[in-house]
């Protein structure tokens, strides 16, 4: 009706007025295409045969879209897209800088090895009850919270990947599934009720939400508003989506439940969007604040480091005790953003990046295990070596990976963080990562040698075990096998060869300590300021 | 609740309430109204026909899976973004385009189309979840 602007007569002055790129459009296509094909997905849930026809090839899009848009990133600096063409701050903006596009491009290939890896995992009943429109959408929150630029709309992707997040989570609502789901979905609403709270408050002090605008006010505000209680809010809120202690607790509750490639993708995925929007928020808009509070960061970390690998030690459950290893990885990029020098983000970032990759490797690994004849409970695995050599193989490279031993991705980010933390002199933290590492050694070498090394019939109740579902010996079905292989191939790849890694990480954390490139890209004219 | 004046009264009821909540829809773009408000008017619609006549004339009735229809009104949302690909203007940016009808000026747009996903997006998945709870509330 009013749709006609005939009587105003200077558009610019409320809309960016320059065409789009092409190239442009990779900012938002990621997040387009996981909602279009997510939505067809679920209008064809009874289809049970089509699902991963159309999902795998989707996901494969979405690499390909996320790398172009890392590509993009790298080439012409931080992009963004601001969406129904209003100019910033009053549009929501999509802001990509180097750290949101290595993150999405990660999270794809992650997601990409899970839609395959799903296709064995996920029986037709799994597939009816929507594994893979839960996959897409949880994509898109995924991806979508780490492209934006603007607080609240983080709020709504948060939102979007929780909700798909408890549908996987009770996929075939079995009891202790339901269990699971009722302690993971209501701390995470705490969480996110706290989130809620603390984007409430910020808008009142600061008028906006759009993180280059906030990062441009931080510094006039910060004598008279009382940031210091904003972030602090802030980092509860992100630090129990991260799971980290003492707010950890629903994560290793509720891990071990789902199916196995729910809790691979989880494990890889979810947590580092927290971690992603701690180092966004407390990294990029407000480094006084996060500098004061870096001593009570870093006992955190130290603490959620040493506490989940122990943790981990204690189980008897395979699933349980990699849950407790990304509580513990989780503390090794809190130990980055306390550290807050270039070296210690840019070693949080290429942490977060390799333990996307191989969490989920793992879970993948032991799921594929656990089909070849091997049982979940330690105190009755075992015999896997006999059985196929080159899995038991594989599973070692990932375990040294994960306890950081080189020459495995595992190992360059602590350096990293080790000698960033003995450079400002914080020998215990450095301490805490290399305790850690050794207690993880500890932690897989003991899974290995009992699920892996010892003889099958040795477990204290493999006369119990003979008869348990899952320990007929069957054969890995080949997609699983290969998406466990890609997602192997990328970590002994970054292992070896970690410069491009390094370069990458280095960049993003770059940005973060200088938001200008940031702030520029949404806002071309402040620059004359 | 199956009394029979309720009962009787129920289907005029329910398709009056659609029909409003159409009409709630299509006037949202510049007075008070939209999609949301407008799928929860017809969600209720189709709850209210649940708890008189039962669940399973619902389900024939909307003939879809509500699932479907909400996953059909997220695609439309989605499109309706990425309509914008063509005017090479950024996403989500409202098109609009005034086709005369029978000697009426029409404003059709972009954001109409969103609007209608939003729309179809809260009455499917009000009305699942009405639906099961009235389901299960039976046995």
């Amino acid at each position: 009706m009013a749709g006609k602007t005939a009587g105003l007569e200077d558009l610019s002055v409320a809309y960016v007025t320059e065409p789009v790129a092409a190239a442009d459009w990779l900012i938002v296509a990621p997040v387009a295409l996981c909602l279009l094909v997510g939505s067809v997905l679920l209008m064809l849930r009874k289809d049970t045969r089509l699902q991963p026809l159309i999902a795998i090839p989707a996901l494969m899009v979405l690499s390909a879209m996320t790398l172009g848009l890392l590509w993009h990133v790298l080439a012409n600096g931080t992009v963004t897209m601001t969406m129904g063409r209003w100019l910033p701050p009053f549009g929501i903006s999509f802001t990509v800088d180097p750290l949101s596009a290595f993150f999405a491009a990660t999270s794809s290939l992650v997601a990409l090895a899970a839609g395959v890896y799903g296709r064995s995992d996920i029986d037709h009943s799994g597939r009816r009850y929507g594994f893979y429109p839960f996959l897409l959408l949880i994509m898109a929150g995924v991806i979508g919270a780490f492209l934006t630029g603007d607080v609240f709309n983080l709020y709504v992707w948060f939102e979007v990947l929780l909700i798909s997040s408890f549908g996987l989570l009770v996929l075939g609502s079995e009891r202790g599934q339901l269990d699971g789901g009722v302690k993971y979905a209501f701390l995470n609403l705490v969480a996110t009720t706290l989130f809620l709270i603390a984007t409430g408050y910020l808008y009142g002090l600061f008028g906006t939400l759009n993180m280059a605008d906030i990062a441009v006010k931080a510094s006039e505000l910060r004598g008279t508003a009382p940031l210091m209680t904003l972030v602090t809010l802030f980092l509860l809120a992100f630090a129990m989506k991260a799971a980290a202690f003492p707010v950890n607790f629903w994560l290793p509750a509720s891990y071990h439940t789902p199916r196995l490639v729910v809790s691979a993708l989880f494990a890889g995925l979810l947590t580092k969007v927290g971690i992603y929007a701690l180092l966004r928020v407390l990294g990029m808009l407000f480094p006084i604040e996060r500098e004061e509070l870096s001593f009570i960061i870093a006992i955190a970390a130290a603490l959620t480091m040493v506490l989940g690998v122990m943790g981990a030690l204690a189980q008897n459950d395979i699933r349980r005790a990699l849950g407790f290893l990304v509580v513990s990885g989780i503390g090794v990029m809190m130990a980055g953003l306390a550290l807050g020098s270039p070296a210690g983000f840019s070693g949080a970032i290429f942490y977060a990046a390799h333990s996307m990759v191989v969490m989920t490797a793992l879970y993948f690994a032991i799921g594929i295990g656990v089909s070849l004849g091997g049982n979940f409970r330690l105190s009755e695995a075992g015999g896997l070596y006999a059985r196929n050599a080159m899995l038991a193989f594989v599973t070692l490279m990932l375990f040294l990976s994960v306890s950081g031993l080189p020459p495995f991705s595992g190992f360059w980010p602590k350096v990293m963080l080790v000698k960033a933390s003995l450079d400002i002199g914080a020998w215990w933290l450095a301490a805490a990562i290399l305790v850690t590492g050794l207690l993880t050694t500890i932690t897989v070498g003991r899974i290995w040698a009992l699920a892996y090394w010892r003889p099958a019939g040795e477990g204290a109740a493999s006369a119990a075990a003979g008869s348990a579902p899952g320990s007929a010996a069957g054969s890995a079905p080949a997609g699983a096998i290969a998406a466990l292989f890609g997602l192997v191939a990328l970590s002994v790849a970054a292992g070896v060869w970690p410069e491009p890694v390094l370069v990458l990480s280095q960049d993003a954390a770059r940005g973060l300590i200088d938001p200008s490139a940031y702030v520029l890209s949404v806002f071309p004219g402040e620059a004359a300021q | 609740m199956r009394t029979v004046i309720f009962r009787s009264i129920a289907p005029y009821l329910t398709s009056l309430m659609v029909l409003f909540s159409i009409f709630v829809l299509l006037r949202g773009h510049n007075l008070p109204g939209g999609g949301f408000i407008g799928g929860l008017i017809a969600a209720s619609a189709l709850a209210i026909y649940g708890i008189a006549c039962g669940v399973a004339p619902v389900r024939r009735a909307i003939h879809f899976h509500p699932m479907a229809i909400s996953a059909f009104g997220l695609f439309l949302g989605a499109g309706a973004g990425v309509l914008s690909v063509f005017a090479s203007v950024p996403f989500m940016t409202g098109l609009w385009t005034y086709p005369t009808l029978f000697g009426v000026e029409l404003a059709l747009s972009s954001v109409l189309v969103f609007d209608i996903g939003v729309y179809l997006v809260v009455v499917g998945a009000i009305a699942s979840i009405a639906l099961a709870l009235e389901e299960r509330d039976r046995d």
